[in-house]
């Protein structure tokens, strides 16, 4: 830095501090310095919203531009306008009905079971005790794991003459409770929620373990000094700090639901009959099998909206805290 | 599901292969169409990017350029799906490469209409095809493409539990067949193996039961009307549930894949079910998933429906086949005309990539069972392509989703052909 420009800092500054003092000049400058502030930004963002255009703004465009045409997706631009002819019938739909529905219990069942089990584990994991590296680790594990040899791992554990599920039940003569897991409609939920939360428990207890350890010791440690039983600490303690950490974890569970694919596809193809499509499954199948592009950008269209929703709602009413401090404006850091 | 089968088709093309192709076949000089000395370059586009198909359509080339010297055959093998893709641009381009594969159908009209391919003329004058192997690239009486092979869906059945259930012939009619499947059931055999989670196999016995009971001229209809509610078709749904409700499939055949290691293949070719509704691949991945049943296996035509209006004889299956573009030269012809000689055909088939479509051929055939569906194929009074070949993707589909909906009991018959019609009638 030079020193003109060192002196000319707090000249500028008692000059406002001075008060108002208008005149064209100093406004002129001001706005120079201003565009110059601006070009400075737009040059350096200009790599990333060029790709950012093209790659996420641009499709979602065309998405929504397509779901108004009946279009196979062949030759050129579609044709075919038929307004919102591809909502209707989206809405009217049975199978979309049950994507609905099945989306919901599962977050339902994130929510309820997956998420508490992560945190129970990540507290348990953070007492002192003998290889726990060791069970962190093996926890983790199955997250590492891709989503399609999750698939094919549990389709080959849950079949149900050689599959490892019903020989186990067997062997300790629980016969009765054998199933057809993955091809009863009855069943198939909640195997597709059990092979949701073993592949990534591991991810949510991570966040939980990370954020019980921002925690100060003391805190507890005071809380327990006046009498505060275990379960106190926790309740009135543990979890409240842990709020931020809770918060984004069941966003990032309800997110992850919507857009929920790969791991259904492989382990039952939404079948049996529908009873475990999802809406991205409904999409594919519309989209790459009868080549009705137009009627699943509709149904793509209606999952961004439905995530954006959510995620707009979310960061508004339940993230208000959390999100308030990280927001910066230009203005008053200048 | 074409994409399934054709993946099949490559599987047990390739299962079968018993060895390195013939030597290029010595044909008889043919009274060349080749229009008089000057240079000609064909451009053909195929997808038989495996063997044996790739050695075979080289070795073709080959003698055919040395016969020619003034024909240059330009061959772009492609894969299926690009294949796929690059013919539906070309198609809206109205540019068609001399020869491409087709495999009839409802394409194959897409193709016509968008001016792209040529009127053969007569058949007989290239080769002496079997009925069966030419009807789907047949529009209105004209042939707009040859078969280079073909085959067709029935029942692969295990004779030795059969035996064990006391049955001692194939059932010919549905009502036997449903006897047939009780009888299975009361010796302890589950009596057919069925890929839920796969669909296409499942919309074969809903596709036969239609041609069984209304005939071929109710499917033929069905495409120009889109309509497919109709009294026949909703006898069909309920025939099937006839046998849906006698539980005749494998534990947890809803989610069962075709060739996985416990799916429908695996439960035939382990010997575990005693019958499966296939096409003739079936043998092959049957060994390749499920270690085969070798002299056991047998194959018997889907049975008549007692008082339907078509016959037993007429088959649903499809094969591959080639078209020539409009503005081709005459060579584009002669060329599909030397591949469907009689001794390319027998080579062709004695590789074990396909049964084949022209008569005469029939004898390469070593495989006993795949002999029986060659000659049910060529004694076939009837033939109707796949149903999503011959129909818009969409509506294939639909009757495949439709028809698991059936099976799972979810969907009453005329559920089944309400849906379908609604799609069909949508894709217009």
């Amino acid at each position: 830095m030079t020193h003109p420009a060192l002196t000319e800092r707090p000249e500028k500054r008692t000059r406002a501090g001075a008060g108002p003092r208008p005149g064209l000049p100093r406004a002129a400058d001001r706005r120079r310095r201003r565009l110059r502030g601006l070009a400075t930004i737009a040059l350096f963002l200009l790599p990333a919203l060029v790709l950012y255009g093209l790659l996420v703004l641009a499709p979602i465009a065309i998405a929504a531009y397509t779901s108004l045409f009946r279009w196979n997706g062949l030759g050129g631009w579609p044709e075919d306008f038929i307004g919102f002819d591809n909502f209707t019938r989206l809405f009217a739909s049975d199978v979309f009905h049950g994507d609905l529905r099945n989306g919901l219990i599962i977050v339902a069942l994130s929510l309820g079971i997956q998420l508490p089990l992560a945190l129970g584990l990540a507290l348990l994991l953070n007492q002192r005790m003998r290889g726990r590296a060791v069970y962190r680790l093996l926890f983790f594990a199955p997250y590492v794991l891709s989503e399609v040899i999750t698939g094919v791992l549990f389709s080959l554990i849950l079949s149900p003459e050689a599959g490892l599920a019903n020989q186990i039940l067997r062997a300790v003569g629980l016969e009765e409770l054998e199933r057809a897991w993955l091809a009863d409609p009855s069943t198939v939920l909640p195997a597709l929620f059990l092979v949701m939360t073993w592949k990534y428990f591991g991810f949510y207890m991570i966040l939980f373990l990370a954020g019980r350890q921002g925690i100060p010791r003391e805190l507890g440690e005071a809380a327990a000094i006046d009498g505060a039983t275990a379960w106190k600490q926790f309740r009135y303690v543990t979890l409240p700090l842990l709020g931020p950490t809770v918060r984004i974890a069941a966003f990032l569970s309800v997110i992850g639901t919507i857009q929920l694919f790969d791991l259904v596809w492989v382990l039952t193809g939404g079948g049996p009959d529908h009873a475990s499509e999802t809406m991205a499954v409904t999409m594919f199948q519309f989209g790459f099998k009868r080549t009705q592009i137009g009627y699943a950008s509709a149904i793509s269209v209606v999952m961004f909206i439905l995530s954006m929703i959510f995620a707009l709602a979310y960061l508004r009413f339940v993230m208000r805290r959390d999100t308030r401090g990280a927001v910066t404006t230009m203005g008053d850091h200048r | 599901m074409s994409l399934r089968r054709q993946g099949v088709a490559i599987l047990a093309a390739s299962v079968l292969l018993l060895g390195g192709c013939g030597s290029g076949s010595d044909n008889s000089p043919d009274a060349g169409a080749s229009a008089g000395g000057g240079k000609v370059t064909i451009d053909w586009w195929h997808i038989g990017t495996t063997e044996p198909n790739k050695t075979i359509y080289e070795g073709w080339v080959k003698a055919y350029q040395a016969k020619n010297p003034n024909v240059t055959i330009k061959v772009t093998a492609l894969e299926n799906d690009a294949f796929k893709s690059k013919m539906a641009t070309v198609t809206t381009a109205a540019s068609a490469p001399d020869i491409f594969t087709t495999w009839g159908g409802g394409v194959l009209k897409q193709q016509l209409d968008a001016g792209i391919v040529k009127d053969l003329g007569d058949a007989k004058a290239i080769a002496d095809f079997t009925p069966a192997a030419l009807a789907a690239y047949q529009i209105d009486g004209k042939t707009y493409g040859v078969p280079i092979d073909v085959g067709m869906v029935g029942f692969w059945y295990n004779k030795k539990l059969f035996e064990k259930a006391g049955i001692t012939e194939p059932p010919a009619t549905w009502s036997a067949f449903l006897e047939t499947v009780r009888k299975l059931k009361a010796a302890g055999v589950t009596p057919i193996a069925l890929a839920g989670k796969e669909k296409w196999p499942g919309h074969y016995y809903w596709t036969y039961l239609a041609m069984r009971v209304g005939g071929l001229d109710l499917l033929k209809q069905a495409a120009t009307t889109h309509d497919f509610s109709g009294p026949d078709f909703v006898a069909a749904g309920q025939r099937l549930k006839e046998l849906v409700d006698l539980q005749p499939f494998q534990k947890g055949f809803l989610n069962a894949g075709y060739s996985t290691p416990d799916g429908q293949a695996a439960s035939v070719g382990g010997g575990k079910a005693a019958m499966e509704l296939m096409g003739q691949w079936a043998p092959a991945v049957q060994k390749d998933a499920g270690g085969g049943i070798g002299e056991d296996l047998g194959f018997f035509p889907f049975p008549a429906v007692d008082g339907g209006k078509g016959a037993a004889t007429e088959a649903l299956g499809g094969g591959n086949g080639f078209a020539v573009s409009a503005d081709a030269p005459a060579e584009a012809v002669d060329f599909l005309k030397f591949i469907t000689q009689v001794d390319n055909q027998k080579q062709f088939v004695e590789s074990g990539a396909g049964l084949p479509a022209v008569n005469g051929a029939e004898e390469a055939i070593k495989d006993a069972n795949l002999k029986n569906v060659s000659g049910t194929l060529a004694g076939a009074t009837g033939f109707q392509l796949y149903l999503d070949q011959a129909y818009p993707p969409a509506v294939g589909q639909e009757i495949n989703d439709s028809v698991a909906g059936l099976i799972a009991g979810s969907k009453t018959p005329e559920q089944v052909t309400a849906a379908i019609t609604e799609t069909a009638k949508a894709e217009g």
